[in-house]
């Protein structure tokens, strides 16, 4: 597109980033050229670091080690306001708008003119239609942004950073929340964008949409920079896969079948209303049923309803209706100590935020969980030295790399923590296994190690519901696979007969197995483009 | 880890000594420095007024005094510690202890009970009236959210109000005296002093000083808080809700039950404050309008510079009590007495920052050693 006509001048150039987190390297020497004028992807897994990286661009927070260039001055930002005073914006995945303004409003929110009565609004609007009218962005400066859809939404998040006056523009996932005709609509409002000297840096774990639409690819995994591709027409997606993965990954696949009809967790009309929002429901109905020996797996665009389901399946807020049984008990009303008690181990999404206490040491957070149970305690006292012992176990067993079981959580890297977690969930004889995004954010090796668990877990005759984010994992891994679609269940399908592609047409909506009358021909339509786009 | 010598001084001392004696010495030099600087800007001269202090310090005397109030100080601040480790801010000690105090001198110079019962039975009382009074504020939050902050530090006030109210109108002792206080609790229900042990083995007391046997009750509460806190599923539960109430959550604990045991158990702990003056301090024996109020604030201060552990709180009530009786005799010296409290706000402050400081600096470095070494292991993790 505009490569040739600006190829000499760098926008951005980031050299040997390093950033550190309590138990993760997030980056670990990250390098990026992005041209003037041009599309650039970023590309790598979940937990690759492309968010940090970003972050750390975009002054929110600063590397551990590293340099910063911007048009060729070295930067060092304390803050985002730094960033947007050398003109760089970004537009974040979750929106930053106040839904109760207007558009202009939004716009002109935190960067008034200054004065104490007038806050610019005929200015705004203007060089609002202005910039709509120019790069395509058209949105109605006076429309309430309760009351726009999610792609112009996003829209009014460009249009702020714009009207600061950014001329390179980062997005963080931009395509993650849209329908695809939006999807086409924003790379054209970049391609217009780009075409006037600005430049665009997008993140994105979907491979086609980056081949069609980016100028330049750059390539992380496991925080390092793995690839450049400066000419996205020399490579196709299968390239790109393997560099993101790198191609030593083994793969998440189950061997034979150990279903079986005993059934280990059985969920039944369960719905739950949606906090402050009564009347509507953020899980509607849902039917599970996983029997001994099956993995169950949740696909679906993040947000519609999975952490909803953990939660009631945990205990931890209420349910509006619906029975849960754990091998035949209702187990509806249950408090979560007892449900834990009863057998229903549990990965959490967020280790750090749920599933362990940084600051204590291992041991302590093995019996997590556990605290009630053999060997950790009576349910009275903790058995200190029993707790040990196991945790020396779980270490040794499951691989965890650390030099004591008494050293604090903190220490430990996220996949080790992680091991972790799966070693005290597997080792107290759970019944029913809850795990959720098992292997994010985590390294190869750990990964592989999950997976294996995960296996072992099936064979030992536990029920698993598997909750990922990573398609290829919950498809190889799964022997059930339900697709979650604005709470609820818009499709079950049989693992082996389907694609990332398949799945995901499901996962945005635009196809579903539940309604008896769409079924043979969405499904049909739905492998027809898929084929089509997969081996183009 | 890196080359010692490269490292900060702070780095170096707590890697050597441990934070826990470094960061109380730096605090007392600061401490000392600042308020020397006070009384040179005051035109006193700071040598002689820490050499009278000194003086004051270096008797049997002060020692039993420190002991007897350092007691009462210690008790407040597990009181407080209880709440601080799960994340609840217990301000209504205060009025917890003071109510307590009440009830129990009432009803214990009401009872006629053998030593055996009589004891346990105002101390029982104290302990239920504190829990009790902590149950509302506990109540607040769990049904309706109220934060406990605001509440406690309100209720407070309503128990001065009702304790004078009761004290004057239906507690008040009617033997004509123009004093306003409950009847003297009678021998059979006040705790024994150390002094004939001591004696008997030969080390008798001065004239007049009374080792108090409350310190016993001390040091049973700081067990006790121990082995609840390290030793307990409940302490367990306890800490965890305070570090990470997701984690706790997840892990089944109920946050709301939670939040009002440990709020009662705070309540009942505080209770015990009063036990203190009302059955071990010969110049109380009852509850009046002289009764050592207060307490309940000193114990916020205590907590704090105790980080909330058993025996720092032992330490931060002998050195608090310590600063008070130094600096007391000082006005008579020509010295301003406000230097003691100089003195206590200088040694918090900075024991709680070099405190926080060296944590985070250990922290960092501990996250920054596993963070280089999980890097190896990711290149290492294929082969």
């Amino acid at each position: 597109m505009t490569n040739t006509a600006v190829a000499s001048a760098v926008a951005i150039e980031l050299r040997d980033i390093v950033k550190r987190f309590p138990g993760v390297v997030a980056n670990d020497g990250v390098d990026l050229t992005v041209r003037t004028g041009s599309i650039h992807a970023i590309v790598g897994e979940n937990g690759a670091g492309k968010s940090t990286l970003m972050k750390t661009l975009y002054g929110a927070h600063r590397p551990d080690e590293g340099t910063i260039r911007v048009n060729g001055a070295e930067q060092s930002f304390r803050s985002p306001r730094d960033a947007i005073a050398v003109g760089i914006g970004m537009v974040f995945q979750h929106f930053q708008l106040a839904d109760n303004l207007t558009v202009w409003e939004n716009i002109v929110l935190g960067d008034e003119p200054g004065s104490w009565y007038r806050i610019g609004a005929k200015h705004a609007r203007t060089k609002l239609r202005e910039l709509g009218v120019r790069y395509g962005l058209e949105v109605d400066p006076d429309a309430l942004v309760a009351d726009l859809g999610v792609g112009q939404k996003q829209r009014v998040e460009i249009l702020k950073v714009l009207f600061r006056g950014a001329r390179i523009i980062i997005l963080d996932e931009p395509t993650a929340v849209l329908v695809p005709q939006e999807v086409d609509e924003l790379f054209k409002s970049l391609a217009e964008l780009t075409a006037g000297g600005a430049t665009a840096i997008f993140i994105s774990h979907k491979l086609d949409e980056v081949l069609a639409h980016a100028d330049a690819i750059t390539v992380i995994r496991a925080g390092k920079t793995v690839g450049e591709v400066p000419d996205p027409s020399k490579v196709n997606s299968h390239d790109l896969a393997e560099l993101m993965v790198g191609s030593e990954l083994p793969s998440p696949e189950t061997r034979e079948s150990t279903v079986t009809t005993d059934v280990a967790l059985e969920i039944t009309g369960l719905s739950v209303a949606t906090p402050g929002q009564a009347h509507k429901l953020a899980l509607d109905n849902i039917n599970i049923t996983i029997h001994r020996g099956e993995i169950v797996g949740i696909a679906g665009v993040e947000g519609n309803g999975q952490a909803e389901l953990v939660e009631a399946i945990l205990g931890l807020e209420p349910i509006a209706s619906g029975a849960i049984e754990l091998f035949g008990h209702d187990i509806t009303k249950a408090s979560t100590g007892d449900r834990r008690h009863a057998g229903i181990g549990y990965i959490p999404e967020d280790r750090q935020k749920d599933g362990m206490v940084l600051s204590f040491p291992l041991w302590e957070n093995c019996a997590l969980g556990h605290q009630r149970q053999e060997p950790y305690g009576d349910g009275r006292w903790i058995d200190r030295a029993a707790s040990l012992a196991r945790t020396e176990q779980i270490i040794r067993e499951f691989d965890v790399r650390t030099p004591s079981s008494d050293v604090p959580a903190l220490t430990l890297s996220g996949g080790n923590q992680q091991k972790l977690i799966v070693g005290r969930e597997m080792t107290s004889s759970p019944k029913v296994l809850i795990a959720s995004h098992p292997t994010r954010g985590i390294d190869v090796g750990a990964q592989a190690a999950i997976w294996e668990v995960m296996r072992l877990a099936r064979s030992m005759g536990l029920g698993v519901l598997l909750i990922s984010a990573d398609l290829e994992e919950l498809i190889g891994l799964s022997d059930t696979l339900h697709v979650i679609y604005d709470g609820r269940i818009n499709a079950t399908l049989v693992p082996a007969a389907v694609t990332p592609k398949i799945l995901g047409t499901y996962m945005t909506g635009s196809a579903r197995t539940d309604d008896p009358n769409l079924t043979a021909t969405a499904a049909a339509a739905a492998a027809a483009a898929a084929n089509g786009a997969d081996h183009g | 880890m890196a080359d010692t010598t490269e490292r900060p001084l702070l780095d170096r001392l707590a890697s050597k000594f441990g934070p826990n004696i470094v960061a109380p010495v730096i605090a007392a030099v600061v401490a000392i420095a600042v308020s020397s600087l006070t009384l040179l800007a005051g035109g006193y001269n700071p040598v002689r007024a820490f050499t009278e202090i000194g003086k004051v310090l270096w008797s049997v005397e002060s020692l039993i005094l420190i002991l007897n109030r350092g007691a009462w100080y210690y008790v407040a601040g597990v009181a407080v510690a209880v709440g601080f480790k799960m994340g609840l801010f217990n301000i209504g000690a205060d009025g917890q202890y003071r109510l307590g105090a009440l009830f129990a001198a009432y009803f214990g110079a009401k009872a006629d009970l053998p030593p055996v019962l009589h004891v346990p039975y105002i101390v029982l009382i104290a302990v239920l009236v504190g829990g009790m009074w902590a149950a509302i504020p506990g109540v607040l939050k769990v049904t309706r959210g109220v934060n406990e902050v605001i509440s406690t530090i309100m209720l407070n006030f309503v128990a001065t109000g009702i304790s004078a109210w009761l004290l004057g109108n239906y507690f008040r002792r009617e033997d004509g005296t123009l004093l306003t206080a409950t009847k003297v609790i009678p021998i059979s229900g006040r705790l024994p002093n150390f002094n004939r042990i001591l004696s008997s083995i030969g080390l008798g007391l001065p004239k007049g000083s009374v080792l108090q046997g409350y310190i016993v009750i001390a040091i049973l509460v700081g067990i006790g808080y121990y082995i609840l806190l390290f030793r307990s599923r409940f302490g367990f539960e306890l800490r965890v809700s305070g570090e990470n109430p997701a984690a706790a959550k997840a892990s089944g604990v109920n946050p709301k039950r939670m939040v009002l045991t440990t709020i009662i158990l705070s309540g009942a702990i505080a209770g015990l404050i009063g036990i203190g003056p009302l059955l071990s301090d010969p110049t109380h024996y009852k509850y009046s309008d002289q009764f050592p109020f207060t307490l309940g604030f000193t114990g916020l201060s205590l907590a704090l510079l105790g980080r909330n552990h058993p025996v720092g709180i032992a330490f931060a009530a002998i050195i608090w009590h310590a600063i008070e009786r130094g600096t007391q005799p000082l006005t008579t010296k020509g010295f301003p007495q406000e230097i003691g409290k100089i003195l206590q706000g200088a040694f918090l402050l900075t024991a709680v920052i070099v405190f926080e400081v060296m944590q985070r600096r250990s922290q960092r470095e501990a996250v920054r050693d596993a963070a280089v070494k999980s890097s190896v292991q990711v290149e290492a993790a294929p082969a």
